[in-house]
């Protein structure tokens, strides 16, 4: 039998894997690199969709687990901070189906607002971690992971990076499973309910699950060996030990899937065979400080290799120990906000009022740059609520009138509802204003659906969260909408200067569609109608 | 074979990805192993994107190499000079001006054209080029591109 040869993205293996063993259900949020895991699982017939962010998709991605369901949870790594609540305790419960929770990493910060090491996650939850080198490997540990994660009870972490997520490289899947558990509920009190007295031994079970996953980690966890002259050793996980190969063809050289917790003992043998030891990771020094804290003569890099991506020529320079400066790439052109995109008039009117702009995660975070240059702040998902509020606090009064929050639709729902009760609660004496730049989509991260939409992750129809019938409900004093597709010149700016004279709490809903995903929310809402019409015929019918 | 590494580069909406997923799963139907690489995400809105790709045998890590091109694809003209430190001493550059300048009917179909001008030092035959554009572009468009190809790899032939 000819074994199928497939050219695909690591998050396309990871997708393919899900599909194969078993998964009944994907969650997540949408975030460069992680994105296409959810988008390629549901294109493969599987069960895939989007939460508001990722502590709640965790949260549904760990009840699935409770009640016996295999289950991915897909999020960038800065998702992994807002997840962090559930994971921290997750780790201290007994999973039924397997849960693989999957954080994207993006050194280099192609995308992203920093360039954080989640490899500090698996150590501070607690919690077995994979990291693969290639698409292959992302599709056998997405398979490995959920196994692990049964046979131990636990959550088990797949940690990508955006040179494994984006990268195609040659897989050959292995067949898909036929029969699996149906999804099951049993009473397990002191595995599920975590107050003190449940917790206290949980907590003793999971450094017990541990230790039996570092000895099955010794003796049968995945990990490769080339064997080079002796003299220099390397050690590398994921991207890093393709870059290394390749730099240092004639050294020895050993990598591993399960970075946490580590193969010590295996480590150890490898290096006993070196003269000269040295460790090749992207970001913090994780494993190095982890084999020097073992006692192992393990060399690192030096500091300047610890930002951004690591490649072929950076590891050359690692292993020469040079530190002499790099030289700068040239700069390419800079991305900006597209022609006819509905967030330009929003913040040309921010700019000629002066407005002290307290920003958020997005496409329009790009308002910092020319010709706008209207954003002051951005620091995560939901921040410019909080952040906004802050200022208009402290601040006297003539700059405190001026300070804006800006906030997309996608990331409103995400983690702005909470910066709204805020609003509510803690009103500055100025009042506030907060706008949502409402384009009908998570469009940064190319066009997802969200709660606000109304469509699920497949586009389907399903309730809408309507913006503003929350914020009146919620309490804010002033809710305004405006179609900025159909926008008088001026109407804007005269309503934004009359919101900022007034002491009281405001809200005003931009709203026009993403100029890329207007044509596509068009087909999607003429298809959910259609849909709606056969289903009401077919009621008559009846 | 040794490994063949190429970069495609260009700005945002030209087309580079498509390309270097034409370019990689044409490799990949020839049987070599592949790899290819790119930086998704900011670069969609219009700023510049550069795709690798490399293919032989045993590919290790995705990414060419600063100065390891053997070929470079260009979509843009200004894009050339930030592009051209990956190219190797004496390796290929592939730019819009190996076109005449009303080569193509439809501007859009540039990357496959130059893809066509590419395939004159590639070792891929011509069956896994079309396989790899059918699969890759939507089927009303595979009589333009297959058109376009053509054009791009006979004005390679003419320089």
């Amino acid at each position: 039998m000819t074994v199928e040869r497939l050219l695909l993205s690591g998050d396309d293996a990871v997708a393919l894997a899900t599909l194969h063993a078993g998964v009944r259900l994907g969650t997540g949020y949408p975030g460069t690199p992680s994105t296409e895991i959810l988008e390629t699982f549901d294109q493969l017939g599987g069960r895939a969709q989007w939460s508001p962010n990722e502590k709640v998709a965790l949260e549904v991605g760990l009840g699935s687990a409770f009640a016996g369901a295999r289950t991915i949870v897909t999020m960038k790594h800065v998702g992994l901070n807002v997840a962090a609540d559930p994971l921290f305790t997750a780790a201290y419960t007994d999973v039924e189906g397997g849960l693989l929770v999957i954080s994207a990493d993006d050194p280099g910060m192609a995308s992203s607002q920093n360039e954080q090491d989640n490899r500090h996650y698996a150590r501070a939850a607690a919690l077995p971690m994979l990291e693969p080198v290639d698409s292959q490997q992302a599709y056998d540990f997405t398979w490995l992971g959920l196994e692990l994660s049964e046979r131990w009870k636990i959550p088990v972490i797949l940690r990508l990076t955006t040179r494994i997520c984006h990268a195609k490289t040659v897989v050959r899947p292995r067949p898909a499973l036929q029969t699996l558990p149906e999804p099951h509920f049993e009473r397990d009190v002191p595995a599920r309910v975590m107050i003190p007295a449940y917790a206290k031994p949980a907590h003793l079970r999971l450094r017990q699950k541990l230790a039996e996953i570092a000895a099955w980690n010794e003796a049968e966890g995945p990990f490769q060996i080339h064997e080079g002259d002796g003299q220099l050793g390397i050690i590398a996980t994921g991207i890093g030990a393709m870059h290394a190969r390749e730099a240092a063809p004639g050294a020895s050289h050993l990598s591993f899937g399960l970075t946490y917790p580590l193969p010590i003992a295996r480590i150890r043998a490898f290096t006993d065979r070196v003269e000269r030891l040295v460790v090749i990771e992207e970001g913090d020094p994780v494993l190095v400080d982890s084999l020097r804290a073992a006692g192992l003569p393990a060399e690192g890099k030096p500091e300047m290799y610890r930002f951004g991506e690591l490649n072929v020529e950076r590891v050359r320079r690692i292993l020469a120990n040079d530190t002499s400066p790099e030289p700068v790439p040239p700069k390419g052109k800079p991305p900006e906000l597209c022609q006819g995109c509905s967030h330009r008039g929003v913040f040309e009117t921010l700019r000629d009022l002066n407005c002290i702009v307290s920003g958020d995660i997005g496409c329009y975070t790009l308002g910092v740059l020319p010709p706008f240059s209207a954003m002051d702040t951005c620091v995560c998902m939901g921040a410019s609520i909080g952040v906004g509020l802050g200022m208009r606090h402290v601040l006297p009064e003539d700059q405190a009138r001026r300070v804006v929050s800006v906030i997309g639709d996608s990331t409103f729902v995400h983690s702005g509802l909470t910066g709204l009760a805020e609003m509510v609660y803690n009103p500055p004496p100025t009042g506030h204003l907060v706008l949502i730049l409402d384009n009908g989509t998570t469009a940064m991260t190319g066009q997802q659906e969200h709660p606000g939409t109304g469509r699920l992750l497949d586009h389907s129809a399903t309730n809408l969260l309507n913006f503003e019938e929350t914020a009146r409900a919620m309490g804010i004093q002033n809710v305004h909408v405006m179609d900025t597709t159909s926008l008088k010149d001026d109407a804007l700016r005269e309503l934004i200067t009359d919101l900022l004279a007034k002491n009281e709490t405001s809200l005003i809903v931009t709203r026009q569609p993403c100029v890329l995903a207007a044509p596509k929310i068009r087909l999607y809402e003429k298809a959910n109608a259609e849909q709606q019409a056969t289903t009401c015929a077919a009621d008559l019918v009846d | 074979m040794k490994v063949k590494n190429v970069v495609i580069a260009g700005l945002g909406g030209q087309g580079v990805l498509k390309a270097s997923d034409i370019l990689a799963d044409a490799a990949f139907r020839a049987g070599f192993d592949v790899k290819k690489s790119e930086l998704h995400g900011m670069s969609q809105r219009g700023g510049s994107v550069s795709s690798d790709v490399r293919y032989g045998e045993g590919i290790l890590s995705p990414m060419v190499p600063p100065g390891e091109a053997d070929v470079l694809v260009v979509l843009e003209e200004t894009q050339v000079e930030i592009n051209r430190p990956t190219l190797r001493a004496g390796g290929v550059l592939i730019a819009p001006d190996v076109l005449a300048p009303e080569a193509l009917k439809n501007k859009k179909s540039l990357n496959v054209a130059l893809l066509g001008a590419a395939s004159t030092v590639l070792d891929i035959a011509d069956e896994h080029w079309i396989a790899a554009m059918h699969a890759n572009l939507a089927e009303k468009l595979h009589t333009l591109n297959e058109q376009a190809f053509e054009i791009g790899r006979q004005a390679a032939r003419a320089t």
